[in-house]
């Protein structure tokens, strides 16, 4: 098996290793790594009634938003009034975690340091709201910073200008699975010596009326409007939709020989990454989740792990009725009768689904239970469903040493991407 | 006409002000590119900020020969002038 995903080639022990030294984290449950911690582990929901907009009328009218979140604590008044709120929230989030892993510290050049930060749907309000001012007033009432502010690629932007960093920067864009895109990639550069140093992740704030009427359309969402914070229940019987979520996260990401060289912090390594493509429907998982489980095994592959290694599974566990039972076929694909023995869970169940942030924060979450040796629990989880029979932690918040943690994203398009990261 | 001009002045501060830049800054002889900071992109943001208070409109051609804070101020003069 592994030798088919790497074309036959072990795996290159020589390669640079890649270690995480700081986490930046904006999300509904908490800012920066120890607010956010703290509330995951007392299995706090991030979920409410939406405040952004007056969603009396639409089928659902809940969302897990970030209610604490002010930029100008990270920047200027001057970029505020230049950069939509997904912009915002990445430099927030990049600074918390340059601050973490002491980045201004650092003796690399800047030009070896570079940026991947993406974004599932980029500056969606602002579009919206140039929009209305075109419909009422024509061209010229348009905002010649429409643009620059709505651009998915601003955030991963704005962050170099921050940071005055000149290496590789740009923003990858699949869905749900962005966060963990820009991780693995992000990853490859320092393997491959291009970058010492990257700053990773993924940014979302899409929650306007167009946006939660759409994915609503889709029957994505989940309309328990009465109980926000029991919506989201991945891997429930009577989960019925994901909760539409916002945040950013970011990961410093180091050379593991300047990481320990300046005697950096390092959380955990970042030692595996499989990327593939569904090839089936738009939105519709593979019915086999051939694709999921294929991104696994790459994943596990290249971290030159086995499944009988894997202590952790952080699902992509959405909590819609599709994904859950897929992707319990799809880990038992990929990691055989070894699944029925690994602890699986969902953050997302506090979280809700932060989109193009997902795959970033749940990154993140492995390595803070790499570090503090618990496994996250999966909140909501009342009523078995048959086709969802494994281990997915409903019980609270689990002590274990975990050695290797598989981190699982897949995005509509089909389009899967699976980390592993590993205790340093 | 002082008066008018210090009051153009004034909604051109607060408008500047909610983009980050410090009233004091915004004095007549203030160039909008070395002294306030002003790119390309904000100079046009602004004139939509002031088409909109004043109800004018001031074509892009306009901008051209408008260096200075006090140039802005003359132009919006202008316009209302011919408005009124």
């Amino acid at each position: 098996m592994t030798d088919a995903l790497t074309g036959g080639s072990a795996v290159d022990r020589t390669r640079n290793e890649v270690v995480v030294t700081g986490i930046g984290l904006i999300t509904p449950i908490g800012t920066g790594t120890l607010g956010f911690w703290s509330a995951l582990m007392k299995g706090k929901s991030g979920a409410g009634p939406i405040s952004a907009f007056d969603a009396s009328g639409f089928s659902t009218q809940i969302a897990s938003e970030v209610n604490d979140f002010d930029p100008s604590d990270y920047m200027p008044a001057r970029e505020v009034g230049r950069t939509d709120r997904f912009a915002q929230m990445a430099i927030g989030a990049a600074s918390l975690a340059w601050e973490e892993a002491s980045g201004s510290k650092l003796s690399v050049s800047p030009e070896r340091i570079g940026v991947v930060i993406g974004s599932g749907i980029g500056g969606l309000s602002t579009i919206e709201k140039e929009h209305k001012a075109f419909l009422n007033g024509g061209p010229r009432r348009v905002s010649p910073f429409m643009v620059p502010r709505l651009m998915p690629n601003a955030a991963a932007a704005a962050v170099a200008m921050k940071l005055g960093l000149h290496g590789p920067n740009y923003a990858p864009a699949s869905a749900c699975a962005t966060g963990a895109h820009a991780v693995g990639e992000a990853t490859r550069f320092i393997r491959e010596g291009i970058t010492d140093v990257m700053l990773a992740g993924g940014s979302e704030a899409a929650l306007t009326p167009l946006s939660v009427s759409a994915f609503a359309r889709m029957g994505a969402l989940s309309t328990r409007n009465d109980e926000p914070a029991r919506a989201s229940r991945p891997f429930d019987a009577g989960r019925d939709g994901f909760v539409f979520g916002e945040g950013a996260g970011v990961l410093v990401l180091e050379n593991r020989r300047v990481a320990e060289g300046r005697g950096a912090r390092i959380l955990a390594q970042v030692a595996g990454y499989g990327a593939s493509a569904d090839a089936y429907h738009v939105t519709q998982p593979d019915p086999e989740g051939k694709g999921a489980a294929l991104a696994m095994r790459m994943a596990l592959a290249d971290a030159d792990a086995r499944p009988e290694d894997v202590d952790y599974v952080n699902a992509h566990g959405t909590s819609t009725p599709y994904n859950d039972r897929i992707e319990t076929l799809a880990i038992k694909n990929a990691l055989g009768q070894e699944s029925k023995r690994i602890p699986i869970s969902s953050t997302k169940s506090q979280l809700g689904h932060l989109l193009g942030a997902a795959g970033a924060v749940e990154a993140a979450v492995c390595a803070l239970s790499i570090e503090h040796g618990i496994i996250p629990g999966t909140i909501n989880l009342e009523e078995d469903d048959p086709d969802c029979d494994l281990d997915y932690v409903g019980d609270g918040p689990r002590d274990g040493a975990i050695q290797v943690a598989l981190s699982n994203s897949f995005g509509f398009g089909g389009q899967n991407a699976c980390l592993v990261l590993r205790a340093v | 006409m002082d008066e008018k001009r210090n009051q153009i002045l004034e909604t051109m501060r607060t408008q500047l002000s909610e983009r980050g830049i410090e009233g004091d800054k915004v004095q007549f002889d203030a160039t909008l590119a070395q002294d306030l900071g002003l790119d390309s992109l904000d100079t046009v943001e602004m004139t939509l900020g002031l088409e909109e208070s004043f109800g004018i409109e001031i074509p892009d051609s306009d901008l051209e020969n408008v260096a200075t804070v006090g140039d802005a101020v003359d132009l919006i003069q202008r316009k209302l002038a011919v408005g009124a």
